[in-house]
């Protein structure tokens, strides 16, 4: 109990550190884009939104930084980011909505297969140690994890998309075609999501193969495997049940940090693809000057982050006896 | 069979009855390969043992008596590897066979026991888990059969069954060695193999842990190998008794004629080692010096950097095991079977009881 | 397992690896005979030349830093200069052709590399810098220092790197390489902090620490000469891994229009090749080769990375397959 409780205290406090820089960094930066910011705005805006922006600026000359500061953190947790100036006059919260889904679905699919596969092979490549397999793989995604994402996923349209032209390589679905269950809108959707699936999927999954592994073969030294051994237990159940279940324990949170940097990727793959997600919208925000929906975008991407490492903390714990007596 | 080969000198009456051993160990090395070369960690090591005998194999850290073990129970994981000698168990040899044909023997007939059951057990498991895989391992049982054996073997060393529920980190250290024991007893095997299991535990654990496994040997009737750095502790328990230094067997014989009578001038400092409980007091003596480099051992005995009787011509040859009043003595002193032994402090010892702490190490070391 | 070792001085036993994160693991370096320092460097050299992925990686690695020295000697033609024909293909006079503005594209990929260099040797030892500091320091100091730094590092760690970076980015509009290097220093040094941190805790209580203390040396001293040159084998990891996310984030900003468009950088290249869509328009080797160096030379960090893991945590390494005589 102990231990959530200081999770949930760490979690807010990263929050409250996301906000802040959100709310700081424009004003510290030279050329103070805050005020610039204004100047385009000042004749679109009026009223209410105008002083809100200011309040997300804080240029508002009547407080002082402090009381804006303030104001700006209330703002926040009533879910209020403000409106957003490219897609004016609608609040950011609705602008992202869309985006959501694309980037949730993409995203969100991929991690899971790239951490599944990832483990998978990770565990078989670690308990063959020694192996043509563990003298392949290793080396192998250690070159893939230094790709840089985008470049493989432009290397994918060159190959696949304008060269093979098996599969299309931009958007997320055809615009021509109206949005629905119907089994042709789904089965183009999934069509449009397979490149920068893959590519994200390749790019991402090194990481994982080769953690896994190298806890694996630390987890092989441990006494307890040893013994597993002396009582004659098939080499299955020894790999699943007494090395992999400890292996993969430590890597639990540090997969759920790294989800920072599949994020990250992710953000490259969508706008290399010009797939609607999450990503390719912060892109826009910043190519469009449209801050207010971009520190949103920002702290959307915090969260989830926070979430993942949440949902890690819940696995260990299922997963790991000793935490639930311990705290 | 020569003499040479059985670590039983002529003559001597075997623990229990006189049938053919149940494990006979022959010329048996280990290497390590390392990027300096192979190091032999267990150099030709032979002896015997009979069915229902307890053997005691001693010597401080490093001298090869858990790797010997693991070994003997085809355990050794790469870089280690047998290079020379057989293991036979019930007339089986066991070296080169892959784990699966391995499975037939294992814990059926040979069970392991090792130092640390907090390292040794599955931390993420029950305790009942544990067994039941061991069961499932070996020919299924119903349900009802795993937990009733489950139970049984648990009852047998005092640990109530309701702790079949828990995991390894909420029992005490004493019941989880226990709980350990408990688990190599599932099959009844004939043969049951302890690496220090008393080590990490407290004196008084340490005691009543040994009486358990010797009710328990009484009881069942399998013959038990048990590594250990504490001589005066298995000492009381043991029918045979092993010393090991450097990879190699420094003398072997009965018990009470190796710990009564030591030869070997390493056994002899090993046991002087021991302040005895009554008696007068005396000056704490150990052995100068550290055990040798295995990646580069001397030439010659082993022991001859250390030793406070050595020769010229030890550290010419290294000398071969010589049968001595009972007992096989690798010292030229013995050569000829009738040097003198080394006697109990103040003659002392044998009343004395067993400290337990480990003692022994350190002080060898000095 | 203790029986490992042959016994030898007063190292001690491997400590067990520190939480693992992707590619690099903490893990303790046993414990040298004696002095530590010198036998940390040639046992180093020594490790490097038989490992063969750190020879791999060494060696594209100098080939890297030798073009950047020395582009002129390699590349004709300025980078920048917009003097031939279009879109050209590769041809003896241009091995990789020529960009949509004209410009020779093996000249760019030459002259570019001294720029990705420069960042990622600037930031990398930046970031390791302070890597070590923080993360010494917080072992060191302990309390409430200790349990300060590392909510300071873990609060940064969690924080989603490449969106932060994307938004500083923008605020600053077009970074030169300075602010890339700065900007990359202070959001990247959280994740080796972590892992430096947890092997200083590990050495803390060292024999060979304690005799110092016992010396009277003075705290500095002993962190700085004693903890540190322990610790090399991990530094020169937690460098390899910084310089490595230095190469890749300051490409992907610059490919997404964040750095300087000015610059001959490969990120650079690529925004250009994807401003005028390289790669639907027939122009793949402008998208190919920028993208095919930057991975070239994250592969040799890596390479290295993995092999400094191997090097720091001997249960890693390559098992040697010796066929040893069977008996009978």
């Amino acid at each position: 109990m102990r231990f959530a409780l200081r999770r949930l205290g760490f979690f807010v406090l990263t929050l409250w550190a996301a906000v802040t820089l959100n709310f700081f960094l424009p004003r510290m930066m030279p050329g103070n884009p805050a005020l610039a910011m204004m100047g385009k705005f000042h004749g679109k805006l009026n009223g209410q939104a105008l002083t809100a922006l200011e309040v997300i600026f804080g240029v508002d000359s009547h407080q002082s930084l402090a009381a804006q500061y303030v104001h700006y953190l209330g703002q926040v947790a009533t879910g209020n980011f403000g409106t957003s100036l490219f897609f004016y006059p609608e609040p950011v919260i609705d602008v992202i909505r869309s985006a959501i889904l694309w980037t949730l679905g993409l995203v969100g699919v991929t991690t899971i297969l790239a951490f599944a596969l990832g483990t998978g092979l990770g565990i078989l490549t670690g308990w063959r140690r020694g192996s043509r397999l563990d003298g392949i793989v290793p080396p192998v995604f250690v070159i893939t994890s230094a790709i840089p994402y985008f470049w493989v996923g432009m290397m994918f349209i060159l190959i696949f998309g304008v060269k093979l032209k098996w599969l299309p390589y931009t958007f997320g679905v055809d615009q021509s075609l109206t949005p629905g269950f119907s089994a042709q809108f789904i089965g183009n959707v999934l069509e449009h999501a397979v490149l920068p699936g893959v590519a994200l999927l390749i790019t991402t999954i090194g990481t994982w193969i080769l953690t896994m592994r190298n806890t694996m073969v630390t987890t092989l030294a441990e006494d307890y495997i040893r013994m597993a051994r002396a009582k004659g237990l098939p080499g299955r159940r020894i790999m699943y049940d007494y090395a992999a279940r400890n292996a993969i324990l430590p890597n639990l949170t540090g997969f759920a940090m790294s989800l920072g940097f599949v994020v990250g990727g992710a953000i490259l793959i969508e706008y290399v693809f010009d797939y609607p997600g999450v990503g390719f919208m912060l892109l826009q925000a910043v190519e469009n000057e449209d801050y207010p929906l971009m520190q949103a975008l920002f702290l959307l991407i915090t969260v989830a982050v926070l979430v993942a490492i949440l949902l890690a903390d819940v696995a260990t714990a299922l997963l790991d006896p000793r935490t639930r007596t311990a705290g | 069979m020569p003499a040479n080969t059985s670590g039983l000198a002529p003559g001597t009456p075997s623990a229990q009855d006189a049938h053919h051993p149940i494990l006979e160990v022959s010329g048996l090395s280990v290497e390590y390969a390392t990027e300096h070369g192979a190091v032999r960690a267990v150099d030709n090591v032979s002896f015997d043992l009979a069915p229902g005998e307890f053997a005691g194999i001693v010597g401080e850290s490093g001298c090869g008596k858990s790797t010997l073990l693991f070994a003997i129970a085809q355990l050794l994981a790469p870089p280690a590897e047998v290079s020379a000698g057989s293991v036979t168990f019930k007339g089986q040899s066991l070296v080169g066979l892959t784990d699966t044909q391995l499975a037939a023997v294992r814990w059926r007939d040979l069970s392991v026991v090792m130092q640390s059951a907090m390292n040794a057990l599955n931390p993420v498991k029950s305790i009942g888990s544990q067994f039941k895989d061991a069961l499932r391992a070996h020919g299924a049982g119903s349900r009802t059969e795993i937990a009733d054996r489950s139970a049984e073997v648990l009852a047998m060393v005092g640990i109530d069954p309701v702790h079949l529920k828990s995991y390894p980190h909420q029992l005490s250290g004493g019941m989880r060695q226990r709980a350990m024991i408990a688990m190599a007893m599932l099959f009844t095997p004939d043969l049951v193999i302890m690496d220090e299991p008393t080590s990490a535990l407290d004196v008084v654990a340490q005691r009543s842990l040994m009486v358990q496994i010797k009710e328990l040997q009484r009881r069942l009737g399998f013959a038990i190998i048990f590594v250990t750095h504490d001589m005066s502790l298995v000492s009381h328990f043991s029918d045979r008794l092993m010393v090991m230094y450097a990879g190699q067997v420094a003398e072997s014989g009965p018990t009470r004629e190796v710990f009564d009578s030591p030869r070997h001038p390493y056994s002899v400092g090993l046991l002087d080692a021991f302040p005895s409980i009554r008696g007068p007091k005396v000056p704490l003596t150990g052995i100068p010096g550290r055990p040798p480099d295995l990646a580069s051992p001397p030439t010659g005995c082993r022991f001859a950097p250390r030793c406070p009787k050595v020769m010229d011509r030890c550290r010419e040859a290294p000398p071969d095991l010589y049968p001595a009043g009972g007992t096989l003595v690798r010292c030229f002193l013995h050569e000829t079977g009738d040097g003198e032994s080394g006697t109990a402090k103040d003659g002392q010892r044998e009343k004395a009881m067993s400290t337990g702490d480990g003692t022994s190490e350190e002080a060898g070391h000095a | 397992m203790a029986m490992m070792r042959t016994p030898v001085g007063p190292g001690g036993p491997d400590e067990p690896a520190g939480t693992a994160g992707p590619t690099a693991m903490a893990a303790a370096l046993p414990a040298a005979r004696g002095r530590p320092h010198s036998a940390a460097l040639t046992r180093m050299a020594r490790a490097i030349r038989s490992n063969r992925k750190a020879t791999a990686g060494s060696i594209l690695l100098a080939f890297f830093c030798l073009v950047a020295i020395f582009p002129w000697a390699i590349a004709r033609d300025q980078p920048n200069a917009e003097v031939y024909g279009r879109s050209l293909g590769p041809s003896s006079a241009h091995p990789f052709g020529t960009t949509a503005y004209g410009q020779d594209l093996f000249a760019q990929a030459v002259w570019g590399t001294r720029d990705v260099l420069i960042i990622a040797f600037g930031a990398g030892l930046a970031a390791t810098a302070i890597a070590v500091l923080i993360g010494v320091a917080a072992a060191y100091l302990g309390g409430f220092w200790d349990g300060a730094l590392n909510l300071l590092t873990d609060v940064l760690l969690v924080i989603p790197l490449f969106p932060l970076l994307i938004v500083i980015a923008a605020y600053v509009h077009s970074s030169g390489t300075a602010v890339l290097i700065t900007v990359l220093t202070l959001t990247g040094w959280s994740y080796t902090a972590r892992q430096l941190r947890a092997q200083a805790l590990s050495l803390r209580n060292r024999d060979f620490l304690e005799a110092a203390r016992v010396r009277g040396e003075r705290r500095l001293y002993i962190v700085v000469v004693e903890i540190i040159p322990t610790m090399t084998s991990l530094i020169v990891a937690s460098f390899l891994t910084n310089a490595l996310y230095a190469v890749l984030f300051a490409s992907s900003l610059q490919f997404i229009g964040l750095g300087d468009p000015n610059s001959t950088s490969w990120g650079t290249m690529l925004y250009w090749a994807q401003n005028n869509e390289a790669l639907q328009t027939g122009q793949y080797l402008w998208a190919v080769i920028p993208g095919a160096c930057i991975a070239a030379l994250g592969a040799a960090f890596a390479l290295l990375n993995y092999a400094f893991d191997e090097i720091g945590n001997p249960a890693l390494r390559p098992m040697r397959r010796r066929r040893i005589r069977r008996a009978g």
